[in-house]
């Protein structure tokens, strides 16, 4: 995902000469594309996010539409306030980019866990939510916030996802992407970097007659669509890398909240935080944390 | 108008735009009336016809909570009508009881502390990178520079050479609760931002002058950002007030209020 992050932003950059990336000295091997390309719109802005926040808040004032680059929380919750404050508040076109979504640190400590980033960022009017489930969907996503500048927050993983789409594909804030449709009555909704896994799941008996959808898009601004996608589905599972509490299935909860027999068809599979403090590779603590490569409940998972 | 009839103007606004709304924070408007009236009277590049003109100079007040300054700065400049100061305070009022970017003439909201610089040092690099010819100006409070985030942005305009920045602090010498020197020390100050690469000038950030020719002079050293450290008392122009740390949150009654704007009227008449 890091790799199409680069080569669609260095793709954008050529086209849009407003396109600004700015980094918290993070991105080796990651981002020189870019820095040696367009050394004028590259920024490296230290180990100083509160700074480095405020500051791309200001380039976006002046036009700018500045990527703010880092891994996990620093650019989150390190500088939560200036991203409500700054960026949000002010309706400026910054997209917020952390690498190492979920437990693709999982090695690196609780520091490295990215497990409560939606809880954050899905709090703050204005912001729209990217959360890509492959490198097709990092591009659409890119694409999608290049033409519809504003304040968002990407969410990719690491490197060596599989792509599952066979094209770019095109992606709507609010609207189900499909992946693989059987055409049943019971889907698997996922955001983020479980797309893969969820995917997995789909040659388990349990989830043998589940469509597989992708949810690239969202945020505070974007329930009112769910309930009529929900409805057309006997049974929906929501899938995230993130903890269970003010994650991806509170937010699909809150847009069915008004509809209970909707409600009902909703069961959300999300990590329980139990993961917190706990280290391992990312497939460990996600099975660790309930989200088992072969798709099956455990007693602590959520 | 001059700087020194905007500075009175703008005291007697504020004044009567605090003791209206029940608000706190007089003492600090106060504080830099006078950099703020200097700022609009006779440096800043803006028009009052045309408040997103592109080359207008950024001002960002980054001590959010001392807005009635800039607002009452604003309509007294023509940015908007006069009798629209009585909306401070109001349900539902763009003219928020921290400053508002929803306000005609105002670049940026603040209101936490340490938010303005950085913010500031963003458009200066922008307008570096752009080759522009507009300048920005910030002025914070002595009691946010306890704040991290301001010196990163420090760090970093020096690194980037941003000469067209330049940052008022507002060294009042008094925070919320008590003295600066009794909260967290800043002294040395002014050696520390020039260790930090600045071009430092102090003032008395009441002397008009001083402030006048420091400000229109500014980048007073090419390459470096500059930073006018500006002595001042805070509540300044009402006696009662300065330097009484009560004052940042008190407001005054309609007695009080009289006595400052018959102090300010004396004022005014001496010239």
């Amino acid at each position: 995902m890091r790799r199409a992050f680069i080569e669609e932003l260095l793709s954008l950059a050529s086209e849009e000469e407003r396109i600004a990336l700015m980094v918290g000295d993070l991105g080796y091997s990651v981002v020189e594309p870019f820095a040696e390309r367009f050394p004028e719109r590259f920024i490296n802005a230290g180990v100083a996010e509160q700074n480095m926040m405020g500051m791309a808040a200001g380039m976006a004032s002046e036009g700018y539409r500045v990527f703010v680059y880092s891994i996990a929380n620093f650019p989150t919750f390190r500088c939560a306030e200036q991203i409500r404050n700054d960026v949000a508040y002010h309706r400026l076109p910054v997209t917020v980019v952390a690498v190492g979504a979920g437990l693709a640190y999982g090695n690196l400590g609780y520091s490295h866990h990215a497990v409560q980033d939606y809880g954050l960022l899905r709090l703050l009017p204005n912001m729209l939510l990217a959360a890509p489930g492959d490198p097709l969907e990092v591009r659409a996503c890119l694409r999608y916030l290049i033409a519809h500048p504003q304040p968002a927050y990407l969410r990719i993983g690491k490197v060596g996802e599989p792509s599952l789409h066979a094209e770019v594909p095109e992606v709507r804030p609010g609207e189900w992407l499909p992946v693989l449709q059987r055409g049943g009555n019971k889907v698997l909704l996922s955001t983020g970097a479980t797309l893969p896994l969820a995917r997995q799941w789909l040659e388990q008996p349990a989830f043998a007659d589940y469509d597989l959808y992708s949810l690239p898009l969202w945020g505070m601004e974007h329930k009112q669509q769910q309930a009529e996608q929900v409805a057309r589905f006997a049974q929906v599972v929501t899938v995230e890398d993130h903890l269970a509490d003010g994650g991806f299935a509170s937010w699909m909860r809150e847009a069915l909240a008004e509809q209970p027999e909707l409600m009902l068809r909703h069961r959300g599979r999300s990590l329980s935080a139990r993961v917190c403090g706990v280290v391992g590779s990312q497939s460990t603590l996600n099975a660790y944390g309930g989200l088992r490569a072969d798709g099956a409940s455990t007693e602590e998972g959520v | 108008m001059n700087s020194r009839l905007l500075a009175n103007t703008m005291r007697v606004l504020a004044l009567q735009m605090v003791t209206r709304a029940k608000a706190s924070h007089i003492g600090s408007a106060l504080s830099i009336i006078d950099l703020v009236a200097v700022l609009y009277a006779d440096v800043l590049s803006v028009d009052p016809g045309n408040p997103q003109w592109s080359e207008r100079d950024r001002f960002i007040l980054s001590k959010g909570h001392a807005c009635v300054a800039l607002y009452a700065a604003l309509a007294a400049q023509g940015f908007f009508p006069l009798p629209e100061l009585e909306e401070y305070g109001r349900d539902f009022s763009d003219l928020m009881n921290h400053i508002s970017h929803k306000v005609s003439g105002v670049e940026f909201s603040t209101g936490s502390l340490g938010h303005g610089l950085p913010f500031a040092v963003g458009k200066a690099l922008a307008g570096k990178r752009g080759g522009k010819g507009w300048r920005v100006c910030v002025l914070v409070s002595d009691g946010e520079m306890d704040e991290g985030s301001n010196w990163e942005a420090l760090l970093f305009a020096a690194h980037h050479r941003l000469d067209n920045l330049l940052l008022l602090i507002d060294y009042n010498k008094l925070q919320s609760l008590t003295t600066v020197a009794e909260t967290l020390a800043l002294e040395p100050l002014a050696e520390k931002l020039r260790a930090f690469g600045w071009a430092v000038t102090e003032v008395d950030g009441h002397d008009h002058e001083a402030v006048r020719s420091a400000c229109k002079g500014f980048p007073w050293q090419v390459g470096k950002p500059s930073v006018l450290l500006a002595h001042t008392v805070k509540g300044k122009g009402v006696s009662f007030m300065e330097n009484q740390v009560v004052w940042h949150y008190r407001n005054p009654s309609e007695e009080q209020l009289a006595q400052a704007l018959e102090e300010l009227a004396q004022a005014r008449e001496a010239g």
